[in-house]
């Protein structure tokens, strides 16, 4: 069964292997992205106040942003996490070593996550938080460079605290999305046989041994059945002694159907990341200087509403909306399954739509303000240097007649995904067509009406 | 369960051949224009970090001139899709007249670094009758629609095991 209608990456590609299993190739990775990451930080504090020109702004927020939301989310999952710099300084820091394996006993206080923190919970009111300052994150170099920070800061002692990524896998707001976007993904890191785990005493993968460490993630290999947290840092890759790691390719959307694993902080994740291109569509790609005022704190009480508002779409409103459609699915069919396992089940078919919604969101200012990196990477700071002879490119909007086009067929993709997911993870309550196709009406219509909100805001 | 023949071997189910027809009907179809072309004259101003009005709305064939003017600092005017491109200074109106021969929702910017949400500053110009938009409208309709006649018509043989797993 596991494995069925995949294609073993690895099998055929054995020089890939072999990059992914040399101890040097996610370092050198990080060494690369941090070298980016303290850039974008150096000059968002010590560069121009003005966002377009300085590098702190345009490569984290256009160029990186654009990279991991149409490219490396959709088609390699969690691939970002394996090269991203934000947890180097603390892994490093923890393991007081880089490349080769360091010493036995890793250098932290090795607390316990509490138990209650094991989820999305933190990433979720985490995104929220940094959400209802975007509007001034986005744009400040300085405010930008220190949220940057922040975030490395927080790696940093959360390492010292606690074994392991716990910032990566808990906490970190970026983090949850991906995971919860690269159950999408059309690569997954499985093992080739399960049974060969059960059996194996030692499990490296968990423990560790002289090829590498214990896996960073908490996760056992041996259980995966989905992307969503594991960080593709290929540890197991290079401990497992029974080369039972495999990398498969495989349909769009393979995960959505692992049925057991659904949770509520999930479900969540997923309304807030909709919800949230929902508002970023409406307050920064719109047409009402108003709106952008209040986001941008221009008075407190204004920005007081509109954080409230923000926060209370995503918590309440759109959650709310959907509940009221599975209500409507479950008064549509005989069988009766609690409604909070409907509510979260269903809550999956607004996976696909909500990757949708933000790629057709950011092909809307991507490509449009694209040209800036040109000047910015000859004069990083703004400061008049013009390093490779491109400081004065002018500002060229690309694509401004086929943006449409694009969101379009986007936004067409992530629903027809959806609704196919809405019927399958009906039948996974049904056993029968009939009452399956029926129940998936209610969410099939959210989706279709989502949409169509969405063609209104870029093409009406 | 028996396997249905290949998809190769299959003639086009008259459904599909249905829903084909009507996706090029909706993206070629001749849809109503709006009313005859007039000239329309548009008072437009530009302040950190909005243009008012947003949105303006003229038909398809007008002659549209537009009279910016900024009330604060210097501003500038870029319209999608057209490709005009003007820089306006407080105090000094510019005129930017051109045909609206178009259809469709057209973004004006602002061109000119004029503070934080800068690349946010933007503006509406729609072109009636909006026809791209109409059309991205009956594409997704009948995407959907054709998705679940799919969905009826495939998962009516088929187990939950074959369906969740695409198999069958
Ligand atoms: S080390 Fe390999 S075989 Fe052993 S439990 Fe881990 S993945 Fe399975
Ligand atoms: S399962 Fe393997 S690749 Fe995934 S995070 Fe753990 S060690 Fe890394
Ligand atoms: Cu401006």
């Amino acid at each position: 069964m596991l494995n069925e209608g995949r294609f073993d990456l690895l099998a055929r590609a054995p020089l890939l292997k072999r990059m992914l299993q040399a101890r040097a190739f996610q370092p050198a990775l990080m060494l690369a992205t941090l070298a980016v990451f303290t850039l974008a930080i150096l000059t968002g504090l010590a560069g121009t106040p003005a966002g377009s020109r300085n590098f702190g702004i345009i490569f984290v927020w256009i160029v990186w942003w654009a990279l991991l939301i149409v490219v490396l989310v959709p088609f390699f999952g969690r691939f970002w996490c394996t090269v991203c710099p934000v947890p180097a300084p603390g892994e490093w820091l923890q393991r007081r070593a880089i490349v080769q394996r360091g010493p036995a006993r890793p250098w932290t206080r090795g607390l316990r996550w509490s138990r209650r923190l094991k989820n999305m919970w933190l990433q979720n009111l985490g995104f929220l938080g940094v959400a209802v300052f975007s509007t001034i994150i986005l744009t400040r170099p300085n405010v930008s460079a220190l949220v940057l920070l922040g975030f490395l800061l927080a790696g940093v002692v959360l390492s010292a605290l606690y074994k392991n990524r716990v910032f990566c896998r808990y906490v970190c707001p970026v983090g949850g999305f991906i995971g919860l976007y690269s159950l999408l993904s059309p690569v997954e890191l499985r093992v080739a046989d399960p049974d060969v785990c059960a059996d194996h005493k030692t499990k490296d993968c968990i423990t560790g041994n002289e090829a590498g460490y214990g896996c960073p993630w908490m996760v056992f290999p041996g259980n995966l059945t989905r992307n969503v947290y594991c960080g593709l840092c290929f540890e197991c890759l290079k401990t497992c002694p029974k080369n039972n790691i495999v990398l498969n390719l495989r349909p769009f959307g393979s995960d959505l159907m692992v049925a057991k694993e659904r949770r509520l902080d999930e479900a969540y994740k997923a309304f807030i990341m909709l919800g949230c291109a929902l508002l970023y569509s409406v307050v920064l790609l719109g047409p009402w200087g108003w709106l952008k005022g209040w986001a941008n704190m221009e008075s407190l009480p204004h920005w007081g509403l509109y954080a409230l508002g923000f926060v209370a779409f995503n918590l309440a409103l759109l959650p709310g909306f959907f509940w009221l459609a599975v209500w409507g699915a479950r008064r549509m069919t005989p069988a009766r399954q609690p409604m909070r396992r409907l509510f979260v089940d269903y809550a999956y078919t607004l996976i696909p739509l909500g990757l949708a919604a933000w790629i057709a969101f950011s092909v809307g200012f991507v490509l449009v303000n694209g040209s800036y990196a040109l000047s910015v990477l000859s004069d990083p700071f703004g400061w008049g240097w013009n390093l490779f002879g491109t400081a004065d490119a002018a500002w060229t909007p690309l694509g401004a007649t086929l943006i449409p086009f694009l969101q379009v067929g986007i936004l067409t993709a992530g629903l027809l995904l959806a609704l196919n997911t809405a019927y399958k993870i009906a039948r996974q309550h049904h056993a029968h067509h009939r009452p399956a196709f029926l129940a998936a009406l209610p969410v099939s219509g959210f989706a279709l009406i989502t949409t169509l909100g969405f063609l209104r805001l870029y093409l009406g | 369960m028996t396997r249905p023949p290949s998809p190769l071997s299959m003639r086009p189910r008259p459904i599909w051949v249905l829903f084909g027809l009507v996706t090029f009907a909706v993206l070629v179809a001749p849809l109503p224009g709006a009313a005859g072309a007039a000239t329309r004259e548009i008072a437009l101003d530009a302040t950190q970090f909005e243009f008012a009005p947003g949105r303006v709305h003229v038909n398809r064939g007008d002659r549209v001139v537009i009279t910016l003017t900024a009330s604060d600092v210097v501003h500038g005017f870029y319209l999608d899709g057209y490709g005009l491109e003007r820089r306006v200074e407080p105090g000094i109106t510019e005129q930017i007249a051109f045909t609206a021969d178009k259809p469709g929702k057209f973004r004006f910017r602002c061109a000119v670094s004029c503070g934080p949400l800068h690349p946010f500053m933007i503006g509406e110009l729609i072109v009636e009758r909006n026809t791209p938009y109409w059309r991205a409208v009956g594409v997704v309709l009948v995407a959907a629609a054709g998705m679940l006649v799919h969905l009826w018509q495939s998962g009516k043989t088929r187990s939950s095991q074959e369906v969740i797993n695409g198999t069958g």
